[in-house]
C-alpha cells in the first residue's frame, strides 16, 4: 500500500495551508511585509499596523481554517457515509439550520444589541436542526437519513424565505441577503473562541467514524459483518457535522460548494479510501476557503465579493473539470 | 470446538415469518449447502446465523454463547459473511478491497503493513486473483470481483464463513476452483455454510446440504440421503434424475 505517497500528500497539503495561512496575515489593502507582521504578532505593538495584523488579520486567518476545514471534513465524512458523491453538509440541513438561527437574531435585532447573539442563534439552529433529524430518522437507515435531512433543510430554507419576505425593513432584507452569502470580514478571536471548541470537538468525532466508513465501502450487510456500528457511526457523523458545520456557519454564514469539492478533490490521492480522505478533505478544504478569502479582498474593483459567492463561483466550474476527469472510474 | 447453532430460529420481519423453527448445528470441517427456490428463505437464515438480523424468537449461539452478546470485533474475527451482491461504492484497488477483510484484526492504528500484506496476497493466490491485486475493483467483471470478494471475506481466516451465492457470475473454472478452495478450507478445520443454487454443484462439493422450503427446513443429511429425486421434486418442483460415479453425486435437472 501506498502509504509513503499519501503521507507526502498530507505534508503538503498541510505546508499548502500554513503558506496561504500566512500569506492571508499579509495581503489586503495594506500589505505587510513578513518581518513587519512577525514583529506585529509576537511584540503586540500598539500602533495600527499590528492592531490589524492581530485583530483582524489573524483571527480571519484561523476562522478560514476552521470555516474550509470543518466543511471539508463533514463533506468527505457524510460522503463516506452516505456513499454518495453529491452529499455535503448541506444535506443534513445542518446549515440551513445555522442560517436560520443567525437570520431570526438579525430579523428581530438581537446582533444589533449583543454582537456575539448573531453566531450564538446560529449555533442553537444548527443543534436544533441536528437534533430533528437525528430524531425523525431514528431507527431507519441511510435513505431515512437522506430524506429526513432534505425535509428539514427544506422547511429551513423557507423559514429563511419567510424571514426575508415579512423583512421590517429593505434595509433588514439586505442585511440578512448578505449575511446569507457567507463571509469573513470583520471577524474578531470572539468569534474564533465560539466557534473553535464546536469544531475540534466536531472533527475529533468525524476522524473516528474513519474505520467503518472504510468498511462501509463495501456495503452496509459487510460492514456491520465486519464489526462496524452503522447506527453508532450515522449519530458520529451527524452530531459531528452538526458542531464543526454549525458553529463555522454560525459565524462565517453560507459557504458554499466546499464541503462538497474538498472530498473530491483529493479522494484520488488518498486511494478512495475514505478514512484516508477525511484528513486530506480537512486540510484541502481551509486551503480553499484560505485562497477565496485572500481573492475576496484583493479583488481590484466594485464592492467586496462574498466569500460564499466566490467559492460556488470557483467551486462549480472546477467541479465540472472533476467530473469529465472521474467518471470513468466512478462505479 | 467451535459451534454455531441455531435452536428454533425464527425470524419475522414486518410481521412476515421468513425462518419458521430452524434447528441448525454447523460444526468445524463441515461444507453446507444451503439449498432452496427463490424466497425461501437463504438469504435471511444466513444473515441471522451470521449475527446481522435478531431472531423473532429462538436463538443461535457460537461457542455455546449468543451471537448478540459477542463483542462485534470478536465476531467479526471468528466468522466471515459474504452478502449476496456485494457492492462497491468506491474505486478501491482490488488490495485494498481484500485488506478490509483483516478489519477485525486489527488493533487500534491498524495492523502491520507486512502481515496484511502476506494475508492478501495469500488470500488472492486462494482466488486465483492474484494478478488482479493493482487493479480497480469497479473496473472488474462480474466473475472477477466475485473472486475478489471471496479473497475479503477467507483473509482473515475466519473459523466459519457464511457466504450468501458467492458462485454468481463466475464461469464454470473459478466456480469448481471455489469449491474447491471451500472444501479444502472445511477439510481444514474450517466451517463454511453457503447459500447456492446449483444442485449438481451442491451434490458434489458439500458435506451436507440443507433443503430450505418457505422458511422451514424440510431436508438436513448428506447430499445423497437429502438430495433424492422426490426431495428435489417437492422443494423446487422440477423433476431431476440423480446418481454418483467417479466423481461424485450428481444431478440432472429433467423439467
Amino acid at each position: 500500500m501506498k502509504s509513503d505517497r499519501y503521507s507526502l500528500w498530507l505534508a503538503a497539503l498541510l505546508f499548502l495551508v500554513v503558506v496561504l495561512a500566512a500569506l492571508s496575515v499579509l495581503a489586503g489593502k495594506i500589505w505587510f511585509s513578513p518581518a513587519d507582521a512577525w514583529r506585529a504578532l509576537l511584540d503586540g505593538s500598539p500602533d495600527l499596523g499590528g492592531v490589524i495584523v492581530r485583530e483582524l488579520r489573524a483571527p480571519r486567518a484561523v476562522l478560514a481554517i476552521l470555516v474550509g476545514g470543518a466543511l471539508g471534513l463533514s463533506g468527505a465524512a457524510l460522503q463516506g457515509l452516505l456513499r454518495n458523491p453529491l452529499a455535503e453538509p448541506g444535506v443534513l440541513g445542518i446549515s440551513t439550520g445555522a442560517s436560520l438561527g443567525a437570520v431570526l437574531s438579525l430579523y428581530y435585532g438581537l446582533s444589533a444589541a449583543l454582537p456575539l447573539a448573531l453566531p450564538i442563534a446560529g449555533l442553537a439552529g444548527a443543534a436544533a436542526t441536528a437534533l430533528l433529524v437525528v430524531t425523525l430518522a431514528r431507527g431507519g437507515g441511510t435513505i431515512a437519513l437522506i430524506l429526513a435531512g432534505a425535509a428539514v433543510s427544506s422547511f429551513g430554507g423557507a423559514l429563511v424565505a419567510l424571514a426575508l419576505n415579512l423583512a421590517p425593513s429593505p434595509w433588514a432584507a439586505t442585511e440578512i441577503m448578505v449575511w446569507l452569502m457567507g463571509s469573513l470580514a470583520d471577524r474578531s478571536w470572539a468569534h474564533v473562541g465560539l466557534a473553535a471548541p464546536f469544531v475540534i470537538v466536531g472533527a475529533a468525532l468525524l476522524l473516528l467514524s474513519g474505520r467503518a466508513l472504510d468498511a462501509l465501502s463495501l456495503g452496509e450487510a459487510t460492514a456491520e459483518s465486519l464489526g462496524a456500528k452503522l447506527s453508532r457511526t450515522r449519530l458520529l457523523v451527524v452530531i459531528g457535522s452538526a458542531l464543526a458545520v454549525g458553529a463555522v456557519t454560525a459565524v462565517s454564514g453560507a459557504i458554499g460548494f466546499v464541503g462538497l469539492i474538498a472530498g473530491h478533490l483529493v479522494r484520488p490521492l488518498a486511494g478512495h479510501v475514505p478514512s484516508r480522505t477525511l484528513p486530506l478533505a480537512a486540510l484541502a478544504g481551509a486551503a480553499l476557503v484560505l485562497a477565496a478569502d485572500i481573492a475576496v479582498r484583493l479583488m481590484p474593483f466594485g464592492p467586496e465579493m462574498k466569500l460564499g459567492v466566490v467559492t460556488a463561483l470557483v467551486g462549480a466550474p472546477f467541479f465540472f473539470l472533476l467530473i469529465l476527469r472521474a467518471r470513468k472510474v466512478l462505479p | 470446538m467451535t459451534t454455531l447453532s441455531a435452536a428454533n430460529l425464527t425470524v419475522a420481519v414486518d410481521g412476515k415469518t421468513l425462518i419458521d423453527g430452524v434447528d441448525l448445528i454447523v460444526r468445524p470441517g463441515e461444507m453446507i449447502a444451503v439449498l432452496g427456490p427463490n424466497g425461501a428463505g437463504k438469504s435471511t437464515l444466513l444473515r441471522a446465523m451470521s449475527g446481522l438480523i435478531t431472531p423473532a424468537s429462538g436463538s443461535v449461539t457460537l461457542d455455546d454463547r449468543a451471537l448478540s452478546a459477542w463483542p462485534a470485533r470478536d465476531l467479526a474475527a471468528a466468522r466471515a459473511f459474504l452478502p449476496q451482491n456485494a457492492a462497491l461504492e468506491w474505486p478501491l484497488t482490488v488490495e485494498r478491497v481484500v485488506a478490509l477483510g483483516r478489519m477485525p484484526l486489527a488493533g487500534l492504528w491498524g495492523e502491520a503493513r507486512g502481515e496484511t500484506g502476506r494475508a492478501v496476497d495469500a488470500a488472492l493466490a486462494e482466488m486465483d486473483a492474484l494478478d488482479l491485486k493493482g487493479r480497480i475493483a469497479t473496473t472488474l467483471s462480474g466473475g472477477e470481483l466475485a473472486r475478489v470478494l471471496l479473497a475479503r471475506a477467507i483473509v482473515g481466516d475466519p473459523r466459519i464463513l457464511i457466504a450468501d451465492e458467492p458462485l454468481a457470475g463466475l464461469d464454470p473454472r473459478h466456480q469448481l476452483d471455489a469449491l474447491k478452495r471451500l472444501r479444502t478450507l472445511s477439510e481444514n478445520g474450517r466451517a463454511i455454510v453457503i447459500a447456492m443454487h446449483d444442485l449438481d454443484l451442491a451434490a458434489r462439493f458439500a458435506t451436507r446440504v440443507v433443503l430450505l422450503s418457505f422458511g422451514k427446513v424440510i431436508a438436513n443429511g448428506p447430499p445423497r440421503e437429502t438430495l433424492t429425486a422426490e426431495r428435489i421434486a417437492e422443494a423446487f418442483h422440477v423433476q431431476a434424475r440423480v446418481g454418483a460415479d467417479e466423481s461424485g453425486a450428481w444431478v440432472r435437472l429433467l423439467r
